[in-house]
């Protein structure tokens, strides 16, 4: 990796040619070169002279209004309606790896529900010793943990498994959050519960659903829910919000956000899943011979450039470019990431912001000197258990077209050399 | 620092990055009693277990069916715009764009149970009875030609049906299929000859329109005098209990028409401000034929138009989009009324 890196640092020459020839037009070059003083410098601005907002001026801080256009975006084609929907997080215009709660990807099934903590119950009951039920209260009593997962839904990049279709990483890619959970772990609840009445654990279930109407039931076999499983009440360090389950929801780290139930109501300890509407007319991928695969709860590894992408185009002309992007797995922790510039011809290895950790987001960047000619732009993850992540056509060869769910194609922007940025496939 | 100390560092430094100890049982929460546990353990399972005691045909089914799910899913189980069909499709499944119906896709029966009986219809969820849930059940089975109209779904003979897919799914195969050519180091250099531009999103032009930031500004104040007019017409004419009341049978018009700010077109138009308006009249809405002539003959939806349509839609106007079967009683209709009328503006 260190090699890429010295070898893709822009010299400081070659930053001086690239403002040389970027000319006047280009604000951030052309300043460099600038004929007359700048009048934000050199005259008092209004918030040199005068007094800023008072402390209290917003009890709960949203973004300035410079930021208002960085807010979740629907595809009002995609659903019948938008209660039972999904939009999608601005990861175009998001850099770090936390995502915020605001502006977090939505998935309802029947609505985003008003639920009190008072009058929030937890359920647990089936093959467990003492069937329980817990108040929001008694699981703020169990010993926590903190985690930071992504969610991913399993239809994320879905709409791009025929053709190129949706232009932007916000809509192919934007079906992901990352955040930072507090919560106590599934096995504590289990435990608590008492597990000696189920037997054999290897051949068990647990069957988790939800408050509001839709239910979201789904079945975890017992060996996930042992192992990692949290049931979650805060998120970045606040309480849920409300579209993300409020006040507490599970978290299965690196499967499918369909089993991530939100507003979750009742774990049952069974000899066998249930087989409901979410893990069979849904979320099971049907291959091109008509059979479906189901239970295909891991999201493999995946990556997608952020920035520069169709909804953050190149504004600065050639010279010094920060390529970056995400990259994700759900069966352990990433640990390469490499860069096509030229659709796949030739890759460099990119810059891990931090290590990748375990069903988290990792940041990558490529820092490069953009000659301004026209880049058709790739990643590619990999991860910790030696999967690369596949091509579009390496994965239709496999699947079909048909599978909506798991899409985690290699995905390119065509960026021309004006800086704009288009959602192609490439041969 | 001597060696114990070190190593006493050492396990400190190794718990503070650690998960909780586990435990002792901490006796936390309370028993789940019988009567709980029946109120949410629903879920009926692919073997049956789980099915209460009831039954049901499409005959029966097929009216159920209209007045609480052909709004959506069409009056064949076929869907209406987006929403789900729930039959058709049978040898789809290995073509382009299959069709995935509970007739073509589903694998258990039980699944149709467990989803109806628990979740639909959507916006008035668990209002239906085990009976009704057969019947239903029943009415999609014949939509998708597998049983006949009299056959008499029931807890004792549900296990008799097979649905067509019911062998049609294999458990994830992906590690066989797919990890063992995916993995190992990649190519960096040379990877392929030419990388050309095969397709285009921006041919098919399908993205959402980047929407400027919405300044938020405060109304234009009313001029006094229409203000006063208003408040006039509000208070003579509405009745707030009644208008609550009708909130309530909204319900069932929810999933297809949407009232009030921010209200959108669905499969249904916008009913805000619909008491006293021209028919036919919402921006936007694509509207049926005779609708659209019956605009043209000046129709206005008066409160006695309204109550004679929500009567029975189909019968009212013939060939309307409307797939709702009707409001029965005429109370449900006089609040439904009242409701919409509160929605003025």
């Amino acid at each position: 990796m260190s090699k890429n890196n010295t070898g893709n640092s822009p010299s400081r020459r070659a930053f001086m040619r690239g403002a040389a020839a970027a000319g006047a037009g280009a604000l951030s070059v052309g300043a460099a070169k600038a004929q007359t003083a700048d009048p934000l410098i050199t005259e008092i601005q209004p918030w040199a002279q005068e007094l800023g907002d008072g402390v209290d001026a917003v009890r709960y801080g949203l973004p300035i209004e410079y930021e208002s256009d960085v807010v979740r975006r629907n595809v009002e084609w995609l659903t019948a309606d938008n209660i039972s929907s999904i939009n999608f997080t601005p990861i175009h215009a998001l850099d770090g790896t936390i995502t915020p709660q605001g502006c977090a990807f939505e998935r309802h099934h029947s609505g985003a529900i008003d639920l009190k903590k008072d009058d929030y119950r937890l359920m647990i009951n089936g093959l467990v010793d003492t069937p329980l039920v817990l108040s929001y209260a008694d699981l703020e009593r169990f010993p926590r943990e903190n985690h930071v997962y992504f969610c991913e839904c399993a239809a994320n990049t879905g709409m791009e498994w025929a053709g190129a279709q949706l232009n932007g990483a916000q809509f192919t890619h934007g079906m992901i959050h990352n955040m930072e959970y507090t919560g106590v772990s599934l096995r504590t609840l289990l435990e608590e519960a008492g597990l000696d009445m189920a037997g054999d654990l290897k051949d068990k279930w647990v069957f988790v659903e939800g408050a509001d109407a839709s239910s979201n039931g789904r079945s975890i076999p017992m060996e996930k829910a042992l192992d990692d499983v949290l049931v979650a009440f805060k998120a970045n360090g606040e309480a849920l919000r409300k579209e993300h389950g409020y006040p507490v929801r599970l978290v299965v780290p690196g499967w499918e956000g369909n089993m991530w139930v939100k507003w979750i109501r009742r774990i049952e300890v069974m000899d066998g899943p249930v087989e409901s509407r979410e893990e069979t007319s849904k979320y099971t991928d049907t291959l091109e011979n008509g059979v479906s695969r189901k239970w295909t709860w891991a999201m493999d590894a995946k990556s997608v450039v952020t920035s520069p992408s169709p909804q953050a185009p190149i504004k600065h002309g050639k010279g010094p470019l920060v390529i970056t992007g995400l990259a994700w797995t759900g069966r352990g922790a990433i640990t390469r990431v490499d860069v096509s510039k030229d659709g796949g011809k030739t890759w460099e290895t990119a810059r891990l912001a931090k290590p990748g950790e375990k069903m988290a987001l990792t940041r990558f960047y490529l820092d490069t000197d953009w000659d301004g000619s026209e880049m058709m732009l790739q990643s590619r993850a990999m991860d910790d258990t030696g999967y690369v992540q596949p091509t579009k056509a390496q994965l239709r060869e496999v699947r079909g077209l048909n599978s909506i769910y798991h899409n985690n194609c290699i995905q390119t922007w065509l960026v021309r050399s004006n800086g704009e940025a288009e959602n192609v496939e490439v041969s | 620092m001597s060696k114990f100390l070190k190593s006493a560092a050492v396990i400190a430094a190794i718990s503070m990055i650690s998960g909780p100890a586990m435990a002792e049982k901490l006796g936390l929460g309370r028993v789940a009693l019988p009567e709980e546990i029946a109120a949410w353990d629903g879920e009926i399972q692919p073997n049956g277990i789980g099915l209460p005691i009831g039954s049901g045909d499409a005959l029966v089914g097929e009216e159920i069916f209209a007045d609480q799910c052909a709004a959506c899913h069409g009056d064949f189980a076929e869907g209406i715009d987006n929403w789900p069909k729930l039959a058709g499709g049978a040898d789809t499944l290995d073509r382009d764009d299959p069709l995935k119906t509970v007739g073509s896709y589903w694998p258990h029966l039980s699944t149709a149970f467990d989803y109806i009986k628990r979740s639909m219809p959507y916006g008035n969820a668990g209002t239906l009875s085990d009976d009704e849930v057969y019947a239903i059940v029943a009415y999609i089975l014949y939509s998708n030609d597998l049983i006949e109209d009299d056959y008499v779904l029931s807890n004792e003979t549900f296990l008799d049906v097979e649905l067509p897919n019911a062998k049609g799914f294999i458990v994830d195969n992906r590690a066989e299929a797919e990890y063992a050519i995916w993995s190992g180091e990649p190519c960096m250099e040379d990877c392929k000859d030419d990388a050309k531009v095969t397709m285009r999103a921006m041919v098919l032009d399908v993205t959402p329109e980047e929407e400027k930031p919405e300044v938020v500004e405060t109304a234009a104040p009313v001029t006094e005098a229409a203000a006063e007019v208003v408040e006039e017409v509000a208070v003579a004419a509405f009745d707030p209990a009644l208008a609550e009341a009708g909130k309530k049978v909204f319900k069932k018009c929810k999933s297809c028409h949407q009232l009030g700010d921010g209200a959108k077109n669905r499969s249904g138009p916008i009913l805000t401000a619909v008491v006293g308006k021209a028919a036919g009249a919402v921006d936007g809405f694509k509207y049926s034929k005779p609708m659209k002539a019956a605009a043209g003959d000046g129709l206005i939806w008066t409160a006695a138009e309204l109550d004679a349509f929500l009567k029975k839609p189909k019968a009212y106007m013939k060939g309307t989009k409307m797939g709702f079967s009707g409001l029965k009683k005429e109370e449900d209709r006089v609040a439904i009324i009242e409701y919409l009328k509160s929605f003025g503006e």
